[in-house]
């Protein structure tokens, strides 16, 4: 009896479609504008995580405008892709090693966050700037000057 | 002069991809056809191979650690954590109790946004785009949670050996509550979606059948297993990270075809979600990291570690010559053993069923070739 039943129910269920408007019952309650998710990105800039690892900077100290990098040279050792280069020089009045250039090949880079573990005086940092892009391999690569400036993408207003 | 043209050949001979998009990435299938039925096919691997294994053996253990997350780069805090357990195992330590816990959770969410990914894709490839969209959504939220965490949303290098680099961040605890409250709904959705609905039914039932023996022969592991029935999950039956303090169920489905791996991960992403309730409650406190030093140089040895990753068993196997960097780091990816599978599952099948299989086998071709 109650297996004639289910074949009636399921008869019924395939002939008036339940299974296709139980799903079309779903994506019409989908309709609700809450749950629009799309970004007007260029318009509306996306907050990133603040923790989050993207453009490498060199930071500098905000008092007297001399950089904190003391060219010691761990992140160089620390990166595994081994694209930092660091350059020093003596300086023969205080006897002390001081940064020269600085390079930093973004183009390679998988931002994996172990330079700025490495860093012992916090010089080295992944910034939350994630705009990136160049029309140019050279632009890629960053040197000293651009690394404690940061990137200056355009930024588009609607 | 005989009568032969070529529209006499029974024979076709068809590639599938490397550019197909239902292969996942860049897998090329050689399908003999006879008609729309498959009579044979050949994998072709390897155009993603980037020799992750031979890196390993010029980077420091830690130096390596960021690259296991490009192998399976849905799942990339499962990749981490088995590497991280393998030189933790080879340096003979433990991550301490909070490391294991956080270690836990973001790993259960990592297979969450890797089933839904599944899900999507595999909906996408049998003609069901609506779930696309619906999965990646929820996704976003999980990866979301990944960025706060840790900075990155899809590599994530969320794990150190030893244990954590980072502390989890104000109202960690209350964002994988309020993930996990918004998700079992989204669940119950989907498979409203899909689960009753005669075409998804009429496309995975009795396609791609493969039995536990067969299973077993191949290796195959995973959700491909547990569907076919077998009651085998690494985090039951060598629990790593602390995972036998928490309760949970193993999915299993009989038949082992399509529909069966379907049902199996959806119920897996209502387990993680069920881990992650338990794991989130009970956070120990204390230290995040053991007791490594800068450089890590472990005694000389091997160790072969494997995790259940979302796809399957996961293994790294580690040998030290007692130097700063592995002297071979060998993967276990369960990608790779359960493609080898594929000609079993289509062979005799239709041509439709193909992407339907190569959808339910979950690979990840980053994984497949290295």
């Amino acid at each position: 009896m109650a297996n004639l039943q289910n074949k009636i129910v399921r008869a019924a269920k395939s002939i008036f479609l339940v299974d296709l408007f139980q799903g079309l019952w779903v994506t019409f309650r989908n309709q609700n504008p809450k749950y629009i998710y799309t970004e007007q990105y260029p318009a509306e800039r996306p907050k990133v995580a603040e923790r989050y690892r993207g453009a490498p900077r060199l930071n500098i100290n905000p008092d007297n405008g001399e950089t904190l990098c003391i060219a010691c040279n761990l992140c160089a050792l620390a990166c595994p892709e081994t694209l930092i280069v660091v350059s020093s020089e003596r300086n023969e009045v205080t006897k002390r090693k001081e940064l020269g250039n600085f390079t930093y090949d973004t183009s390679r880079c998988m931002f994996c966050g172990l330079c700025e573990d490495a860093c012992p005086v916090d010089a080295l940092e992944l910034t939350q700037d994630f705009e990136m892009a160049t029309y140019t391999r050279e632009g890629q690569i960053w040197d000293r000057q651009m690394l404690e400036e940061g990137p200056k993408p355009t930024q588009y207003k609607c | 002069m005989a009568d032969i043209t070529f529209l006499d050949s029974t024979e076709l001979v068809l590639n599938m991809g490397p550019q197909h998009p239902s292969t996942h990435g860049v897998l090329r299938v050689i399908l003999k056809l006879d008609g729309e039925k498959v009579l044979g096919t050949e994998c072709i691997i390897g155009y993603l191979h980037r020799g992750v294994e031979k890196i390993a053996e010029h980077r420091t253990y830690a130096q390596f650690n960021p690259y296991v997350d490009r192998m399976d780069y849905v799942a990339a805090v499962s990749n981490g954590l088995g590497y991280c357990l393998a030189v933790e195992k080879l340096l003979n330590i433990e991550a301490p109790p909070r490391a294991q816990a956080v270690r836990v959770i973001l790993t259960e969410l990592n297979r969450i946004a890797s089933h839904l990914l599944w899900l999507g894709t595999h909906a996408l490839d049998i003609g069901a785009i609506t779930p696309v969209f619906y999965c990646l959504r929820e996704r976003e939220e999980a990866l979301k949670i990944f960025e706060k965490y840790c900075g990155a949303r899809l590599t994530t290098h969320a794990f150190r050996i030893g244990g954590l680099l980072y502390e989890t961040y104000d109202g960690f605890e209350q964002d994988i509550r309020d993930f996990c409250n918004m998700f079992i709904p989204k669940v119950d959705e989907y498979e409203e979606l899909l689960t009753n609905n005669r075409i998804w039914v009429g496309r995975l039932k009795n396609v791609g059948i493969l039995s536990a023996d067969e299973c077993k022969e191949y290796g195959v592991t995973g959700p491909v297993l547990r569907a076919a029935g077998v009651k085998w999950d690494l985090r039951k039956a060598q629990p790593y990270s602390g995972y036998e303090k928490y309760e949970f169920e193993i999915p299993t489905r009989e038949t082992g075809d399509t529909y069966d791996r379907y049902l199996v991960r959806m119920e897996e992403m209502r387990q993680s979600v069920r881990i992650m309730r338990q794991a989130v409650e009970a956070i120990p406190q204390g230290p995040i990291m053991g007791k490594v030093g800068k450089v890590i140089k472990p005694a000389i040895g091997e160790a072969y570690v494997s995790i259940e990753a979302p796809k399957g068993e996961l293994g790294y196997y580690v040998v030290s010559d007692g130097s700063t960097q592995p002297y071979r780091c060998r993967v276990r990816p369960p990608s790779f053993v359960n493609l080898q599978a594929l000609d079993r599952m289509i062979r005799g099948g239709l041509i439709a069923d193909v992407v339907a299989v190569i959808g339910t086998l979950d690979i990840v071709l980053g994984e497949v070739d290295r």
